[in-house]
């Protein structure tokens, strides 16, 4: 299984899936959902926060969080 | 008689929804707080028609309905309250072109709450350039409302809101979601316990942690038949209603919106490249901070010594052109030169908010935040500790109130426990007139000396705040996982008018909030050095003629001996001198003393009380800072020197005097023990710093 946390900037992939129970709420209702198109933008240095395309939405997460979610790549 | 329509204004953060609340009310708006809590309630009025008016109500910005700040609750108490006084006759969700799909899921939510609802669609002068085109008959008929297109830079699609708010009655009300088809068993069971209730307020009732005055959580829980689920269980349908909400909104949008992604040329990326660069990215924050502070002190510099001066001249004025007795004692020595006090502060304060206002309206400062985090997080704070520590050099009370965005609670409390380390607005005048006392004006490589002694405060605030929070992060333990989603919204051009209102507005309350305390200060501290216990104060004349009889000293000379002789016995000297040798080792005098109890309830007060105290019996009005630099110790020594001047300004930048902010601490914590940690601690460094630097300056 491949994570959202190991993205390369620049690089697409597709969400899959995420742990129900630990990612908030605020995150689905920014677009974080299955079946939508994510992208890395930007690492921060020290590789956090990430700089995220999800869907034509703009966001930051820490990368724990990122860990959470499943993805796949193209 | 006008009829008043009432008019919610919702949407997502970074909409514009301000500007079209501007385009509305212009400066028909007042911003106040909601009763009981300190989240800002912005409204305003507006005339629609020549017979309709309407009263606007400007809610917090928020992502949903499912509330996760004190900000989002107030949104959800108002709208599920009909019996409260500012429940909308019809809400406007005001949306962005460019983040539509997003900004329906509000849009959703508050139609099924069965709310007349308009959709306005804002920064439509966008939709050319990034090539996106609507189809705004079909998208008013899928999600049955009207939608208005809207440009708030261009002052497009104002007239046509206002028309179709006159209208309001014809917008349909039905919802757009049905909840039973994310789980059929349990909302048809709810439906049936509650027939009469809409079965998405019930559900809001159930699953947001706010107070509801006419739907009653209890009452729900009460009801036998009906099971409350467990957490787990409820934010999985939560994370359901969610999903089946994009089904709908993207479904809709398949037919009646297209981005042409060629057309869209991309100026984030180009600007993020630079601006959150590794190197480059931080070279850009810490030089707009040093762009920023430099420029407080130089622009402001001219205005100040004008305000300054000219309340000199109005109480020398006051002086000589009417009657002398108590009145015109009080109005020249105690009222003027306090309200000078607060009037002083309005450059330098107009200038930090406008800066402050200027990197929010950009879109930088969420930049500033992604910058920032993982640095921050070492201390135990978060990247948007930023922001509260930013705003904190305006006032710590609106800073701490930002800390409300902040999820994780311990991130939040370090950062609410160690805001008032910032320099505040209210320093800022006791550090500019010791820093002009003491600090020569001298160029060092370039950069004038004195505004370098500011910047170096700034940056003690910060320092100090950091290391705090440091130190005190392990006592604290936690175990909630720390999340952490920030938006990142497009780079925009600041609209002159926001940032022109925002200024004006926060400014007037800042200056009437802070000037009510100021004022009431000075008229006390006037009562108390104009009357004092016994033959000492009420014969000073006499006592100090007949010690100097032998002494030949001119009239004036005896005059300022005669007035410094009454001021010594007055109340305030008394106290003064009662907790001078607590602060002789940090080197001041009683006078100064009197000015360190006088603000503690506000440090703005310091350089009003010592204007009051040194024009108490003086005839000559100079600017306070003249009187200062002629202040003389006992052995003909100047008390300002560069020692007892980096002393005080030690002793204020790490001193908590400021009681509003222990009130909103409290209020924000909801405890006495945080505050009170916070007066202990602050007030021990302070004390410890200012000891050191004199004893080591001297």
């Amino acid at each position: 299984m491949q994570f959202l946390d190991s993205l390369e900037p620049g690089e697409h992939a597709t969400i899959v899936d995420f742990e129900t129970e630990k990612l908030p709420l605020k995150l689905i209702e920014m677009g974080c959902l299955p079946g939508n198109k994510v992208c890395l933008l930007h690492r921060a240095p020290f590789n956090c926060p990430l700089y995220l395309e999800i869907d034509g939405c703009h966001m930051a997460i820490r990368r724990e969080v990122a860990s959470l979610i499943e993805i796949e790549r193209p | 008689m006008a009829h008043f329509l009432k008019v919610a204004l919702i949407g997502n953060p970074n909409t514009g929804k301000t500007s079209v609340f501007n385009a509305l009310t212009g400066l028909n708006q007042k911003v106040g707080n909601y009763p009981g809590i300190t989240v800002e309630k912005k409204e305003g009025s507006c005339r629609l028609n020549r017979t309709t008016k309407a009263h606007i109500l400007d809610l917090p910005g928020t992502y949903s309905l499912n509330a996760s700040s004190m900000d989002e609750s107030v949104v959800i108490e108002l709208l599920l309250n009909r019996n409260n006084k500012d429940f909308p006759d019809v809400a406007v969700v005001v949306t962005d072109v460019e983040n539509l799909k997003r900004n329906l899921l509000l849009f959703t939510q508050i139609k099924d709450l069965e709310i007349p609802t308009l959709l306005v669609v804002n920064m439509s002068d966008q939709m050319k350039r990034k090539g996106i085109s609507i189809e705004v008959e079909q998208l008013q008929a899928d999600l049955g409302t009207q939608v208005i297109l809207t440009s708030m830079r261009h002052q497009e699609g104002v007239a046509a809101l206002k028309e179709a708010l006159v209208n309001y009655r014809q917008l349909p009300t039905t919802p757009l979601l049905d909840l039973e088809t994310i789980d059929a068993d349990y909302f048809s069971r709810l439906q049936k316990t509650f027939p009469t209730e809409s079965l998405y307020k019930l559900w809001l009732v159930i699953t947001q942690d706010v107070n509801f005055s006419s739907l009653e959580r209890k009452r729900i829980q009460a009801a036998s038949d009906f099971k409350v689920q467990s957490d787990a269980v409820l934010k999985r349908l939560q994370q359901k209603e969610t999903i089946k909400r994009y089904q709908i909104i993207n479904q809709t949008l398949k037919q009646t919106y297209q981005v042409n992604n060629d057309a869209a040329t991309d100026l984030r990326s180009r600007i993020d490249r630079i601006l959150i660069h590794k190197v480059w990215g931080y070279v850009f924050f810490f030089a707009l901070l040093f762009l920023i502070f430099q420029s407080i002190f130089d622009w402001s510099s001219v205005p100040m010594d004008f305000i300054d001066s000219s309340f000199a001249q109005l109480s020398q004025w006051v002086n000589a052109e009417l009657p002398p007795g108590l009145f015109t004692s009080l109005l020249a020595e105690g009222i003027i030169p306090g309200l000078g006090g607060i009037v002083i502060f309005i450059p330098q304060i107009a200038f930090l908010f406008l800066f402050i206002s200027l990197l929010e309206e950009s879109g930088y400062m969420s930049r500033v935040v992604f910058l920032m985090d993982r640095g921050l997080r070492r201390f135990g704070l978060s990247g948007k500790s930023v922001i509260p520590l930013i705003s904190g050099t305006a006032c710590a009370i609106p800073a701490v109130m930002a800390t409300r965005n902040i999820e994780n609670w311990k991130e939040r409390l370090l950062t609410i426990l160690v805001t008032p380390f910032t320099t505040c607005s209210a320093r800022l005048p006791v550090y500019l007139i010791l820093i002009s006392l003491v600090i020569p004006e001298r160029s060092i490589l370039g950069i004038n000396a004195q505004g370098l002694t500011l910047m170096g405060l700034y940056i003690l605030g910060f320092a100090m705040a950091l290391l705090s929070s440091w130190i005190l992060k392990s006592y604290f333990k936690t175990t909630t996982k720390s999340y952490f989603v920030v938006e990142m919204p497009n780079y925009k051009m600041p609209q002159l008018k926001n940032v022109g209102i925002t200024v004006l507005e926060k400014t007037k309350s800042f200056v009437t909030e802070a000037g009510k305390i100021i004022l009431a200060f000075s008229v006390l501290l006037w009562l108390m050095a104009s009357f004092g216990p016994g033959e000492p104060f009420t014969k000073a004349d006499t006592i100090v003629r007949e010690a100097n009889i032998n002494n030949p000293l001119t009239e004036e000379a005896l005059e300022a001996e005669i007035a410094s002789y009454r001021l010594e016995h007055s109340y305030i000297g008394i106290l003064g001198k009662a907790i001078e040798p607590v602060i002789r080792p940090l080197g001041y005098d009683w006078k100064i003393g009197i000015a360190l109890i006088s603000s503690f309830a506000a440090r703005e007060v310091f350089v009003g009380s010592l204007a009051t105290i040194y024009s108490v019996g003086s005839e000559e009005e100079t600017p306070i800072k003249n009187k200062m630099a002629q202040e003389k110790r006992a052995n003909g020594q100047v008390v300002f020197d560069l020692a007892t001047g980096i002393s005080l300004m030690l002793f204020y930048a790490f001193s908590m005097q400021c009681m509003s902010t222990l009130a909103i601490v409290k209020k924000e914590t909801n405890s006495w023990r945080w505050p009170l940690l916070q007066l202990g601690l602050m007030t021990v460094i302070a004390y410890v710093t200012a000891f050191a630097a004199y004893q080591i300056l001297s």
